[in-house]
């Protein structure tokens, strides 16, 4: 079968002033009907960039400037602004990552998905409204007269995809480009918008482009793989040789940074509880008018879990399944309801505000994101000294401390006089860990830490993790919605739906034979589950 | 209807707000120099001790600070709003008949500035940084800074001195009786300098405003979506970017009620219009402590009924306000 | 340094530099060229510019020397301006802090105070301000700032709340910070840009507020006001325009000049594309 869609030696230029000359440099590579060609790679390395390119929708300044992109036997890169309106989503097809920001958040989704009929064809009203029912009927959205009716913040992040879906595939399109669809999705949703896609090209016999950082979701639906690393392609193939004999270096690096699912060796755990939360809830009142009609969220549950000494619990959920909420309340930085939460004897639930400001130096956070967890005004030095100055030490004993702190976590001490800007993702977690560590705590909450980086840095930082448990004896709490990072690094976990832990226990007793159906929906929807499972086989 | 019950709470929400301000505002009052006896003694060229003690016994004016703002408040409910020693009537017949103008001027001003805001900045915002933006842009700044009064005075001379276009001051023409469309026309003859003088401070304004907007929801996500499924330009700006671009548009409107207010004042004393503004005016130079009072009272409403339309239509036209999120 | 030379590449922020500068040196040469009080007697009444040497800008109806008082009156201008920005950003930081970092109540209650303020339209306000405490510039001035409070507040009631949940606040308190410390420290330097900008609107406004009380004659007579002089020409419009034309150009340069810098700054410190 011949290509559908080719391009050839693609150079597209940034504007002056940008971190680099190419977004994308010489890159080539075709994708045929009916297959999915994933396109995987981390931030900056240009994959999107490539979709931009292909769409010519580029943002301004930034130019296509050397290359062809074929396409039913036209160049793309050469058509007129006419030409392409009229291939853009009848010809190639176009999904985005965000669903909310990607619809018009002041028109009904019927209204939208009808659009897409009157740009391209002369349908008169009533067709074009059959039509759309039809369309959300396939993507199996529930209620589809509803949802055609509705606003795309009534419906929920995995139907507004689907609305997507069905927008893009109305006209039959001969490509659909997919730029990282289900990266914000939750995993079972993801699962579930993975197979939607997988089904409806093989059905309709759509070429598609998926673009995505996660191997996992490469070894769920792709037919081919193409590497990008800084602009280039530096490495495609069918997609069982790419994962399985990968050639070029990055590529290796990319497969080995996946984190595993199954659990090391478990460790001998303290019989002593340094952290229990007893009977925690928190609810959430919102409008209403004098008292009535308020929407009630009981975003914690009465829950209750138990931290070893020098153990690691994993807290595992997906959005909305109140585990950040419990770090708060853990913290104090949010009071809960009801419910106690001993640390090491001390229930921290009852202490008043000082008492509690004084109790800060027993348990730490570390949070999720690298960009906005660190006040862009002050020094990094200073952010990790700030908590020891806070607590009584000396302003040049604690940068001093801050400075032996930056080592610790593998950071140049020097580094300490500059801004968090000038850091990368990875160094600013690594800042947070410090600045945590720095007041010596008993217990350290680690909320989603690793979430918001790239896949090889979200490796090192675990790796980092992992070591100063060890030499420091740390207990920890690990909150993350990646059951394969909660394999890696916690020694007990527990599952946590619509703010109550449903299950709990060792995570290789968890992992391994799940009780629970929640669970299981989780379990079986990791993406590219069995390739990983049998990676493990022939490295381990 | 979720939309009135939303903006009724609203409404109901400023009557706290209406209640401060009035307290505030009397009591605030009770500081001035001399009150409205004084200013009536002085209308009346003059009167012993005896005199003013019995005024005062009269309008209540010799009890305590709690018991004159009780009496207020109380009067208020029945909307009596106390009586006017300057004109000699009740306030509210006072400011019944100066209303209207103060009312048809900012409707007109309003109307000008906010459609002619519109369709420059959507104009600038289409041709960002090229000469009709910066050309926009550069007029719109200078509207901003010149002083209404100046800007009025100004007028007055080139279209009325100099053009004989425009009449130079008043409603209507008082030399000769006009019923019916010519009346209308000859009010709109009056008004044409007074709406353009109170309004083009606010279509710079709104132009700023439409620009800056524009070019936000340009660059949002959904703008890319439509663009991706094959619309032309045009038709991406009227039926996706213009009616989010709106919504800031439609807030302003509520917000710059109160200063359009203060801004009559101004130009109908420039333009000399029988209008709430210069009877504010008067009534602080003379003292008619009442008055004002009343003029601060119905400002107030005129405020407050303006926000609560502008909630209506600003809740028609996004769907996320009645649903709470 | 970045946002200075970001600054100096923007032409009408560099325009509105240049007739700041103009302005403030008007004010600040006032005293050397026009030794003479500006209010004085100077010559004949209702000369045109230029018609007699000695008054660049001729005289007014009292026989004044218009371009004394325009100098003088950039003194006047910048001085209210600057006082009264600094008073109203000083109330509405404090009021727009705690509303927006203590949330609940306090919020509550502050932002009742800040919607009375601004439901009552602020030229009414001043009006009654200057009717109570009279029209000496120092009760102008303040009056002004108290009259304008309501827009930095709710800018920095804005800011905190966005603020406040950001997880480099919480970190803070994760850390045992406590609030005064917290709210005037680490959030507030991060808030402070947009307010700071906004000063150059409180400021221009602050300018046009004073100049129609003097207009209306409810300002300080006593002291050469732009405003005043275009209320005196008002009595001669018909003849001797200039007496109210020219202290109007001057007020529209320099409120312009502090819109313009105001704007150059908002542009420099944000460097969102040019296509905004």
């Amino acid at each position: 079968m011949s290509a559908i869609l080719t391009l050839e030696s693609l150079s597209v230029t940034l504007p002056p002033g940008a971190d680099r000359l190419h977004a994308l440099e010489d890159v080539s590579f075709s994708v045929k009907a009916n297959e999915i060609v994933c396109v995987v790679g981390e931030s900056g390395s240009g994959k999107s960039m490539t979709a931009n390119a292909v769409m010519r929708l580029l943002p301004t300044g930034v130019v296509l400037d050397r290359g062809r992109v074929l396409f039913e036997g036209r160049d793309l890169a050469q058509a007129d602004e006419a030409a392409m309106r009229a291939v853009r989503g009848a010809g190639i097809a176009m999904i985005f990552q965000e669903p909310m920001t990607a619809l018009n958040p002041l028109r009904t989704i019927g209204d939208q998905i009808g659009e897409m009929f009157s740009i391209h064809t002369d349908m008169d009203r009533t067709t074009i409204r059959a039509r759309v029912l039809d369309l959300l009927d396939e993507v199996r959205i529930p209620d589809p007269v509803d949802a055609a009716r509705a606003y795309p913040h009534e419906l929920s992040g995995g139907q507004r995809q689907r609305a997507m879906i069905a927008m893009a595939l109305a006209l039959d399109p001969k490509v659909l480009i997919a730029d990282e669809p289900t990266t914000a999705l939750d995993v079972t949703t993801q699962a579930q918008i993975l197979t939607l896609i997988r089904d409806l090209q093989k059905r309709k016999g759509t070429a598609v482009m998926f673009i995505t950082h996660d191997f996992g979701v490469v070894a769920e639906i792709a037919d081919r793989v193409v590497v990008m690393q800084q602009g280039r392609a530096v490495e495609q193939g069918p997609a069982e040789a790419i994962l399985n004999r990968p050639q070029h270096p990055y590529t290796r690096e990319l497969i080995a940074a996946v984190p595993r699912l199954t659990a090391p060796p478990p460790r001998k755990l303290a019989e002593a509880t340094i952290l229990a939360i007893d009977n925690v809830s928190k609810t959430y009142r919102n409008g209403g008018f004098l008292g009535r009609g308020a929407r009630v969220t009981h975003a914690v549950k009465n829950v209750s879990l138990a931290l070893p000494k020098g153990a690691t619990l994993g807290i595992v959920g997906e959005s909305g399944s109140g585990k950040s909420t419990l770090a708060r309340c853990i913290l104090r930085l949010i009071d809960p309801d009801s419910g106690a939460i001993v640390l090491d004897g001390k229930d921290l639930a009852k202490l008043s505000g000082s008492e509690m400001r004084a109790e800060t130096k027993n348990i730490q956070m570390v949070f999720q994101d690298p960009f906005a967890s660190l006040n862009p005004r002050r020094k990094a030095g200073e952010l990790v000294a700030q908590g020891l100055m806070v607590h009584g030490t000396p302003r040049a004993a604690a940068l001093a401390r801050a400075r032996e702190l930056f080592s610790l976590v593998g950071l140049d001490p020097a580094s300490a006089e500059r801004y968090p800007h000038e850091f990368s993702g990875g160094q600013r977690q690594r800042i947070g860990l410090a600045r945590a560590l720095a007041l010596e705590p008993k217990v350290l909450i680690a909320d989603e830490p690793v979430s918001a980086l790239d896949v090889s840095v979200q490796a090192q930082v675990l790796t980092l993790l992992a070591n100063l448990r060890a030499q420091l004896d740390l207990s920890i709490v690990f909150i993350t919605h990646d059951l394969r990072v909660a394999a890696q690094i916690c020694d007990l976990v527990a599952v946590m739906k619509d703010g109550e832990v449903v299950e709990t226990g060792p995570v290789a007793r968890v992992f391994g034979h799940p009780q629970h159906a929640y669970t299981r929906a989780l379990l079986a929807s990791i993406p590219g589950r069995d390739f990983i499972a049998g990676r493990q086989a022939v490295s381990a | 209807m979720r939309i009135l019950s939303l903006a009724g709470r609203r409404l109901a929400a400023s009557v706290p707000t209406v209640l401060l301000i009035l307290i505030g505002i009397f009591l605030l009052l009770q500081f001035a120099p001399g009150d409205t006896v004084d200013a009536m003694m002085a209308q009346m060229g003059g009167g012993d001790a005896a005199t003013a003690r019995e005024l005062r016994r009269f309008y209540g004016l010799d009890l305590s600070v709690p018991a004159q703002l009780g009496n207020y408040l109380w009067r208020l409910v029945r909307f009596d709003l106390g009586f006017s020693a300057i004109y000699g009537k009740p306030v509210v017949t006072v400011i019944t008949e100066r209303l209207p103008a103060t009312l048809l001027l900012m409707i007109s001003a309003l109307s000008f500035a906010f459609f002619f805001g519109l369709v420059l900045g959507v104009v600038a915002a289409r041709r960002v940084n090229k000469w009709p933006d910066t050309l926009i842009s550069t007029l719109g700044l200078i509207f901003y800074a010149t002083p209404s009064f100046w800007f009025g005075l100004m007028a007055i001379v080139v279209f009325s001195i100099y053009l004989q276009w425009f009449p130079p001051g008043g409603l209507e023409d008082i030399t000769t009786v006009n019923t019916g469309l010519w009346r209308v026309l000859d009010i709109a003859r009056h008004l044409v300098l007074p709406t353009l003088t109170l309004g083009f401070i606010y279509l710079a304004i709104y132009l700023r405003i439409m620009r800056a907007s524009m070019l936000e929801v340009q660059n949002l996500d959904f703008v890319r979506t439509a663009r991706a499924k094959g619309l032309d330009e045009t038709r991406v700006v009227v039926r996706h970017v213009l009616r989010n671009a709106l919504l800031p548009m439609v807030t302003l409107i509520g917000l710059q009620a109160g200063t359009m207010l203060g801004g009559s004042v101004v130009v109908e004393s420039v333009f000399s219009l029988p209008g709430l503004g210069r009877l504010a005016y008067e009534s602080v130079i003379q003292r008619d402590l009442n008055t004002l009072l009343g003029i601060v009272f119905v400002s107030a409403l005129v405020v407050i009924a303006v926000n609560f339309v502008t909630d209506l239509l600003y809740a028609r036209l996004d769907p996320r306000i009645t649903s709470g999120v | 340094m970045d946002a200075i030379r970001r600054y100096l590449r923007s032409p009408p922020a560099v325009i509105g530099l240049v007739l700041l500068v103009i302005v403030l040196a008007m004010a600040a040469s006032a005293g050397w060229l026009f030794p003479h009080d500006p209010l004085s007697l100077a010559g004949r009444p209702l000369q045109w510019p230029m018609a007699n040497p000695r008054f660049w800008f001729g005289t007014d109806n009292s026989g004044r020397d218009i371009a004394a008082q325009i100098f003088y009156g950039a003194r006047i201008s910048l001085l209210i301006g600057l006082v009264a920005t600094f008073v109203s950003i000083v109330i509405g930081i404090v009021i727009g802090a705690l509303a927006g970092y203590y949330g609940g109540r306090t919020d509550t209650v502050l932002m009742r105070l800040t919607e009375a303020f601004q439901t009552l339209p602020n030229f009414l306000l001043l009006l009654v301000l200057v009717a109570v405490f009279g029209s000496n510039i120092t009760t102008v001035t303040i009056a002004i700032g108290v009259v304008s409070w309501p827009a930095p507040a709710r800018l920095t009631r804005a800011e905190f709340l966005s603020l406040r949940n950001r997880e480099f606040v919480q970190a803070a308190r994760t850390l045992g910070m406590r609030d005064l410390r917290l709210i005037f420290g680490e959030i507030l330097p991060n808030a402070l840009p947009p307010v700071i900008v906004y000063a150059s609107v409180v400021m221009a406004v602050a300018i046009l507020l004073e100049s129609a009380l003097a207009f209306l004659r409810l300002s300080d007579p006593n002291v050469a006001s732009w405003g005043n002089l275009i209320g005196l020409g008002r009595d001669v419009l018909r003849s001797e325009w200039y007496v109210s034309a020219i202290p109007g150009i001057a007020i529209l340069v320099t409120v312009l000049a502090v819109s313009l810098v105001g704007q150059g700054l908002n542009d420099a410190f944000n460097p969102r594309l040019k296509g905004r």
